[in-house]
């Protein structure tokens, strides 16, 4: 599904990505841990395709297909999705006009026709049913005075309208109270299917209870160091990071 | 039917006056020259009120205006530079006779493709560029049904050369009432000059049933060069005005001047709205339109004026379309959007003249200022000595695209009145790579992401609209400001 082979990426001319290898089958979750600053957030920006970043060496395939030269937009239209860390706020446009524009724009990009009101308004219903979400929220402009829990959910439950067959979330638990993050997690296990993946990023263990990864990769100063199954989350988060960085050093 | 032989059916006269462009623009063919040459003088003034066959009093009442006039200087306090026209280089009379062109083929491929995002049909194309076309048996319906549904209210809506003729007592009454000939140095120029407009007038307690727009009048789609409007809402009455197109209008004439008045009466109410979209000048800020409008409406008691604007076009933009508060309990709006790119420059805004008890005004001003553009928002609120309890609330927010732009903000405020409520809030933002990388990500392509984010931030405004008017005015931001980032 997702290839990543050497990828060097570095960002006003600092380098932040120093040579990362990851493959990541169809219908496998995937973990992505590691301290403040390892590179965590650059790895997803530069797969969903991010300008600021410049790629000096190294590739990423999307189903085989290098996607390096694709717009961001293009890379969507592919079935990638980016959960992000902080979404933005704007102002006037619906949650339901926004979904709305993403998935037509989308279907256009694919040669497909839009999707009627009534089809689109039943599905948004049933993901808001899975996710707990009011009504209501449909009708509040993007991210305008949300929550941080409400924003995390409203990306999930973007995720969930559109059903990307690659889907990243950058530090999704971050600012969840411990039922938002029960919520969240649902929403991404009712996705999970043999034909989805994952790349679940986050700092800190608790997540992984929730979203059981199959597999787990340690990124550290720009490299992935270490990789295991979901135990090495474990074994973060009894001894921290500092064992790993001590290895390193 | 002036000047021409009249058909028998109605039918016919709807055909005639569709395919009849002298009568289009409500000129009349009995006088042998259809152009008078450049300049303005008291015989110029004649010619055209006798080209027009007015009465002697409208006659006068154009000299009036000329005289005064002549007394007064160009106005240079608005934000904007270009250089002065020449009044005496201007042909003030001109029947505008429409090019023959035969095809679509024949018109500029950059125009048809803007008409194709905007979704214009191919029929409406070729009415808005001058093709010559078979009459479309559709809107002449439309307009033969429009004609006596108004009719059976009483309601007059014609081109204001026939208002003159025909409803002299009310032209009469209130023409310059609420722009009066002194009031400025272009209101007064189009008092002297004004070729055409259109007149409108609700009887009491009629509701007009439908958007009346210039669009529904096919035989006086042209828009001159100084323009008179003059709408009369009378006692509980209401009606809704719509002015001008989306479609980009490109006019040899360089200098627009036009004049609209407002007047609502006891308890009526007037929603006036206009999508201008005048020929900006091209990428270089080569050409393009000055728009220099004068736009003023008055409240009687309970009385209410509410003006939407959406500003796309013109190289230079001074427009201020304002109400006077005078009955207690009135009420003025004023919504505006004004986008500016390439080198446009605008200097728009509105004035709230609070006289009444118990008066209220609402200002929501949008400006979106890209490329090299300057984009000024000037308001002013005065509550006077008997406004007691006056409101207003203002918001004014500019958005900025790139950074060789500008916005500027420019309010005045005068309260006489210890009693009296203001609230201003302003907010300059720019449009956030992250804005427009998120929208990407969820498969949005550069455009199309601002033209999201930019409607969003002009919903508020564009919200008053009528709906279909809205959508257009939708598609017609994304257009103005496509290639602006990026």
């Amino acid at each position: 599904m997702l290839e990543i082979v050497n990828l060097h990426a570095s960002v006003d001319g600092q380098s932040i990505l120093k040579g990362i290898n990851l493959r990541l089958g169809a219908g496998e979750v995937h973990a992505i841990m590691g301290p403040n600053g390892s590179g965590k957030s650059t790895l997803s920006n530069v797969i969903a395709g991010r300008e600021d970043y410049e790629i000096t060496e190294g590739d990423i395939r999307f189903n085989g297909e290098s996607i390096l030269e694709l717009a961001p937009e293009e890379r969507a239209h592919l079935g990638l999705f980016l959960s992000f860390q902080y979404p933005v706020e704007i102002p006037g446009v619906t949650v339901s006009n926004f979904i709305k524009t993403a998935i037509n724009e989308i279907k256009k990009a694919r040669g497909e026709e839009p999707m009627d009101a009534s089809s689109m308004l039943k599905k948004m219903r049933e993901k808001m049913d899975i996710l707990e979400m009011d009504k209501g929220f449909l009708s509040r402009s993007l991210n305008e005075g949300f929550s941080g829990g409400e924003k995390k959910r409203n990306e999930i439950f973007q995720m969930a309208m559109l059903e990307p067959t690659l889907a990243i979330l950058d530090e999704t638990d971050s600012g969840l109270d411990i039922d938002a993050l029960r919520i969240v997690a649902n929403g991404v296990n009712a996705l999970r299917s043999p034909k989805n993946t994952f790349m679940v990023i986050t700092h800190y263990q608790r997540l992984l209870d929730y979203i059981v990864p199959d597999y787990v990769h340690v990124l550290f100063k720009g490299k992935i160091v270490k990789s295991g199954d979901k135990s090495l989350a474990h074994d973060l988060e009894e001894r921290g990071y500092d064992w790993i960085k001590k290895e390193q050093e | 039917m002036r000047g021409k032989l009249c058909p028998v059916s109605e039918q016919d006269q709807i055909l005639n006056e569709v395919t009849t462009s002298e009568y289009k623009y409500g000129f009349y063919t009995d006088v042998e020259s259809d152009k008078v040459p450049p300049g303005l003088n008291e015989d110029v003034i004649r010619m055209i009120s006798a080209k027009k066959n007015e009465p002697e009093w409208m006659t006068e009442w154009r000299l009036d205006a000329y005289k005064i006039w002549q007394g007064m200087i160009e106005p240079e306090w608005a934000n904007v530079h270009y250089k002065k026209p020449d009044f005496q280089a201007i042909s003030y009379y001109s029947a505008p006779k429409k090019k023959q062109i035969n095809g679509l083929d024949e018109v500029d491929p950059e125009l048809l493709k803007t008409f194709e995002k905007l979704g214009i049909s191919l029929d409406e194309q070729k009415r808005l560029t001058g093709v010559a076309m078979d009459v479309v048996v559709d809107s002449v319906s439309v307009a033969t049904t429009f004609k006596k549904t108004l009719a059976e209210k009483g309601i007059i809506f014609c081109s204001m050369s026939e208002a003159i003729q025909d409803h002299p007592e009310l032209i009469k009454k209130y023409l310059g009432t609420v722009v009066p000939k002194t009031d400025n140095f272009y209101a007064a120029l189009n008092s002297a000059v004004f070729t055409d407009g259109s007149f409108c007038y609700i009887p009491k307690g009629v509701r007009c049933p439908m958007e009346l727009s210039t669009y529904f009048r096919i035989n006086e789609s042209g828009t001159g060069q100084f323009e008179r409007t003059l709408v009369v809402a009378d006692e509980s009455s209401y009606v809704s005005y719509l002015e001008g197109c989306t479609a980009p209008q490109r006019d040899e004439n360089q200098l627009h001047a036009a004049v609209v008045e407002l007047v609502a009466m006891d308890d009526a109410e007037i929603k006036y709205s206009t999508v201008q979209n005048w020929f900006p000048g091209d990428a270089q800020g080569k050409g393009g339109v000055f728009n220099f409008v004068t736009k003023r409406g008055i409240c009687e008691q309970r009385a209410k004026i509410s003006w939407t604007q959406v500003e796309t076009g013109s190289a230079v933009t001074w427009k201020y379309p304002s109400c006077i508060l005078k009955g207690d309990y009135s009420i003025g709006e004023f919504y505006s959007v004004a986008v500016t790119n390439n080198y446009q420059q605008a200097d728009t805004g509105t004035k709230m003249i609070h006289l009444g008890k118990n008066t209220k005004s609402t200002i929501v001003s949008k400006g979106i200022s890209a490329g090299h553009s300057h984009n000024s928002y000037r308001g002013l609120v005065r509550m006077g000595p008997r406004a007691v309890n006056a409101r207003n609330f203002s918001q004014c927010d500019s958005l900025l695209m790139g950074d060789r732009c500008g916005a500027h903000t420019f309010p005045y405020i005068e309260v006489k009145h210890p009693s009296a409520r203001m609230e201003h809030e302003a907010t300059t933002s720019k449009i956030g790579e992250d804005q427009i990388f998120y929208c990407q990500q969820r498969g949005l392509g550069m455009e199309a992401a601002i033209a999201l984010i930019v409607n969003g931030y002009c919903k508020d405004v564009l919200n008053q609209l009528p709906m279909e008017f809205a959508v257009e005015a939708q598609k017609l931001l994304a257009i103005s400001l496509e290639g602006s980032v990026g």
